[in-house]
């Protein structure tokens, strides 16, 4: 079995590498603090307007701000009932 | 005047207080006096480390509260004279620190020591925050792995921001990286995050690495610093934190592979 491991040895696993990808787009995302405070109200309101003309259900709607470089994207997630 | 260091992490189980108890045995070692806290107040554990557990009669939150002094809640260390120990309260929980209350103990240690060593608690509630708030120095432990890196960093931030020094704009915090538990072999096989990614992730100077070492254990088992196992890498690698922690500037040890020969590779385990 050592003999395998020897030949296997120079095939890096790669998790670390992952880790370190993970960890940067984590940390940056950290340090750009919470993301603007209107989130919360905006959702409820979206979800009082697609309530009028669906019957969605309370988490129906998510709402996320991502940061890409200089871009800052807002997402916005409705699920809508099936049928 | 004293010089306060802080040994912080945000993550539990690094090695904050293995730390700890290595920087002011080493410190003390070197002819410095130097007191060492602990401000995990309800899960104290440093008077373990240090080997000292049956000794403690007054802690930190007496002193602060006025029911014992300093005098007689401080432990003289029986291996070395410039020692010094103040053990958290095991009883209390964390709001029996107050900001002032521990403002005049560090101010009074100060009078008679060189060091003082804060041992933080995990997390960053009251008990962490105010074991930085006074300090001149950090050291911020990490491991090599997800969870704590992230950790330190929000550590990093808050050192900056929510100390004495961000808020009377005094020269900020020197903050420095211990890195602990750190295998050369496992980042070799690329399982573990090398000391440059941490560092690229943290951009921090590196006061030390620690490597992943059995007489750790050991040596926490009866409460003997680790740093004096002078056999043990992890003994010698606390040596040269201490000293690059006074100014020298040395290579960082044990951060390599250690190579095997051929024969060592086919036939070891």
């Amino acid at each position: 079995m050592a003999l395998l491991d020897f030949f296997k040895q120079n095939r890096k696993s790669g998790s670390a590498s992952v880790a370190k990808e993970r960890l940067q787009i984590l940390v940056a995302h950290d340090r750009a603090g919470p993301g603007p405070s209107y989130l919360p109200q905006l959702q409820r309101d979206l979800l009082k307007v697609i309530r009028k003309y669906v019957a969605v259900d309370q988490d129906a709607v998510n709402v996320r701000v991502e940061q890409e470089g200089n871009q800052e994207i807002l997402e916005l997630n409705i699920v809508l009932p099936e049928g | 005047m004293a010089r306060i260091i802080v040994v912080t992490s945000g993550k539990g189980g690094v090695g904050k207080t293995t730390t700890s108890a290595a920087l002011a045995m080493g410190l003390a070692a070197r002819g410095h006096r130097t007191v060492v806290i602990d401000f995990d107040v309800g899960l104290r554990n440093l008077d373990l480390v240090m080997g000292c557990e049956r000794r403690v009669v007054f802690d930190l939150v007496n002193a602060i509260q006025g029911e014992a002094s300093l005098r007689q809640a401080l432990i003289k260390d029986k291996r070395n004279p410039n020692l010094f120990i103040l053990a958290a309260s095991q009883t209390r929980d964390k709001d029996a620190l107050t900001l002032e209350g521990v403002g005049k103990v560090l101010e009074e240690l100060a009078e008679s020591f060189d060091y003082i060593v804060c041992d933080s608690p995990a997390g960053i509630e009251k008990g962490a925050t105010l074991a930085m708030y006074y300090a001149d120095d950090a050291i911020v432990v990490t491991n090599p792995e997800v969870s704590s890196v992230r950790d330190s960093d929000r550590m990093i931030g808050i050192l900056s921001s929510k100390s004495r020094r961000a808020e009377q704009n005094l020269e900020p915090i020197t903050e420095r990286l211990l890195i602990t538990r750190y295998s050369p072999q496992r980042v070799d096989k690329g399982e573990m995050l090398s000391l440059e990614d941490v560092q690229d992730i943290l951009a921090l100077d590196l006061i030390g690495v620690i490597p992943e070492s059995e007489s750790v254990l050991n040596s926490s088992n009866a409460g003997i610093p680790i740093i004096l196992d002078e056999e043990s890498n992890a003994g010698q690698a606390y040596h040269d934190m201490v000293d690059r922690y006074l100014g020298e500037e040395l290579p960082h040890r044990f951060t390599k592979i250690e190579k095997r020969g051929l024969f060592g590779r086919l036939f070891g385990g």
